[in-house]
């Protein structure tokens, strides 16, 4: 009863306070607490599971510079600095594992980037609202697909005896070949998420000023002019935001799939990061280099997110923070 | 799905039923030779974006109804031939499907029950501006969407914890996404009226009544799309599986899927005269990846309408 009622108070007339004079700390703290509990207890899980699953892990990357020790715990051993990190950089695999990780992740960010954009234009294009919801339903359709049967289903399309891709491409298997996999991952993440990811777009493109096509034609603008100056225009401050945020992740391949289309023939051209930190740390349990090469990976990232976001702030003044 | 899809395309601006689009209603008599012909590329590029995604999805189906000779063969195309469910058949009466069916089941109802307890609240009172520790806690969340301690140090935190090969790895270590929150977030801050907090101040709520009576009932949207990327998530997780679980009975649907289709694979491709036997096996193949995924698909259309306000939800700046 009280809280709430010193709650409104403070809310339709903060000027009128009663206390001419500058409460101290402790008074400041037990009012907040007075009229806000209720929004702490509310908040109280989630600060409880990010703090203990998120910033606890966290506290753990000293193990990057530690020689780990299991009788001293995680953050017990010799400190040794930086030598796993140049254990990683002088390892024979290193080249080889950062070019797959960016060459991968590139084509995939940049073909995720521009897809989506392409069907969204193509999209809108549809006179008949109900061709458009059919054609959106089929399109988000993938999305909801599991890595596991999207890797199955590459297994069976492309097999080069069977399958109705891979018998196009003779006898050696796409997904053995160091070549093509890059583009068999590409491709099906394309198909697999193309129409989810476009239905951003849509939604911007809908909200353009009818007018503006109007003007345009009055202007002779034709079809592919209005595509061109009225609705591409529309999505290019959503599109700058979205690739600002993805350059968030530019040496992140997800986990799952890579580590499921790996075989022994195409293992030089998918051993990535996340899967080499796994085989390392988990498998073979060289805890603090694990580690290292997980913390190397979460730095490039987080610089190309920074730069990223502030060559578009300079460029098309719209950013993320 | 005609009437879904014009509330879903406008859910910011009231405008785009196709008919308002200039080109389709004023322009129809005085359409040019160029205009047909822009046409049937856009006709022709929606079939082919239409048929490319979904041929491959029928011809799982057909696939998995169809004789395995025949799909051996390669004169499975377009209908099924000589439809059989044997391969159904078999599928239930392999237990080490239904095991992890059951596993997985369990761990997303209980796991997305605990994801939308924890999101939800929060989400709610990091929306009210009044509550001036929002910032920081917005922070502090937001940075662990682009931080995070790694494989090994999230390794050693759930030993220690004792939750390793055990059922709460799934529903605890991801209890709440950060991106969800900031969702839920927005959704509170735009789609709720200010004025249904004054009101509820007046009658006497504290913030307790207002989410519980007010908000929630208000947010079946919001609620629906969260609920359905929590429930996804789970359903489609494998990594924690292969990572955190040993034992073979707490493997979840994912995981004894990739070693259903996946592992046997070398074998039934690496050979050349192939036996019946393994025919039939790869035949189940097919009927295994519809019984896996048939859930989400059950669960597709009806919350289908709420997709495109959950996405655009996203996209507002944190």
């Amino acid at each position: 009863m009280n809280t709430r009622h010193s709650a409104t108070v403070a809310a339709v007339a903060p000027s009128s306070g009663v206390e001419p004079r500058k409460p101290g700390l402790l008074e400041r703290f037990t009012d907040h607490f007075q009229r806000y509990w209720q929004l702490w207890v509310l908040s109280a899980p989630a600060l409880v599971f990010v703090a203990i699953f998120a910033y606890v892990p966290m506290w753990g990357i000293q193990l990057a510079f530690r020689k780990f020790d299991s009788a001293r715990g995680l953050t017990g051993g010799e400190w040794v600095g930086l030598h796993y990190f140049e254990q990683f950089f002088t390892s024979p695999l290193f080249g080889e594992i950062l070019w797959n990780t960016f060459r991968i992740s590139l084509w995939t960010l940049v073909t995720g980037f521009i897809f989506p954009i392409i069907l969204a234009l193509l999209i809108n294009q549809i006179g008949s609202s109900k061709v458009k919801g059919f054609v959106q339903t089929v399109t988000y359709m993938p999305h909801f697909i599991s890595t596991v049967v999207i890797v199955s289903m590459l297994n069976i399309f492309l097999d080069p005896n069977n399958g109705f891709i891979g018998k196009l491409f003779g006898d050696e298997s796409l997904l053995g070949s160091t070549t093509a996999i890059t583009a068999v991952y590409w491709i099906s993440e394309v198909w697999q998420h193309c129409g989810w990811n476009c239905i951003i777009y849509l939604a911007a493109l809908s909200s353009v000023d009818p007018s503006l096509y109007e003007a345009a034609k009055i202007d002779g603008a034709g079809r592919f002019q209005l595509i061109r100056y009225v609705d591409f225009p529309a999505i290019l401050p959503t599109a700058g935001v979205l690739l600002i945020l993805q350059m968030g992740s530019v040496l992140n391949v997800g986990f799952d799939k890579i580590y499921l289309l790996q075989n022994s023939l195409n293992m030089p051209a998918t051993e990535v990061i996340s899967t080499y930190t796994f085989k390392i740390g988990i498998q073979s349990a060289q805890f603090s280099y694990s580690t290292a090469i997980g913390l190397f990976n979460t730095i490039v990232n987080f610089v190309f997110l920074i730069t990223a976001n502030a060559i578009s702030k300079r460029v098309s003044n719209s950013s993320i923070f | 799905m005609n009437a879904s899809t014009t509330a879903n395309v406008a859910p910011l601006a009231p405008r785009a039923s196709g008919d308002d689009i200039p080109w389709n209603k004023k322009q129809r008599q005085t359409r040019t030779a160029g205009d047909w012909i822009v046409d049937i590329i856009i006709w022709a590029l929606v079939a082919v974006v239409v048929i490319a995604v979904l041929y491959p999805l029928w011809f799982i189906i057909i696939s998995s109804i169809s004789d395995p000779n025949a799909v051996a063969g390669g004169r499975v195309s377009w209908l099924p031939v000589d439809v059989t469910f044997a391969g159904f058949q078999r599928i239930f009466e392999e237990s080490s499907i239904w095991v992890g069916y059951r596993n997985t089941l369990i761990y997303s109802i209980v796991g997305t029950a605990v994801n939308m307890i924890v999101t939800i609240p929060v989400a709610f009172a990091l929306s009210r501006a009044e509550f001036k520790p929002r910032r920081v806690i917005l922070f502090l969340f937001t940075v662990t969407m682009f931080f995070s301690g790694g494989l090994i140090p999230s390794y050693m935190l759930y030993r220690d914890l004792g939750i390793l090969n055990t059922w709460w790895v799934f529903i605890l270590p991801g209890a709440v996404s950060v991106y969800n929150v900031i969702v839920a977030r927005s959704f509170f801050e735009t789609s709720i009226p200010e004025e249904l907090h004054d009101a509820a101040q007046i009658d006497g709520l504290s913030y307790f009544g207002y989410f519980f009576k007010i908000v929630v009932p208000l947010s079946s949207a919001i609620l629906a799309v969260i609920g359905l990327y929590y429930f996804v998530g789970h359903w489609n997780d494998f990594m924690t599986g292969l990572i955190y679980i040993i034992d073979q009975d707490k493997k979840p649907l994912q995981n004894v899927l990739q070693q259903l289709l996946l592992v046997n694979q070398t074998t039934s491709t690496a050979s050349v005269g192939v036996s019946d036997a393994q025919r039939a096996a790869d035949q189940m193949k097919f009927g295994i990846i519809i019984v896996s995924t048939l859930p989400l698909l059950v669960l597709y259309p009806f919350l289908q309408k709420y997709f495109n306000k959950g996405v655009m939800l996203g996209a507002v700046k944190g």
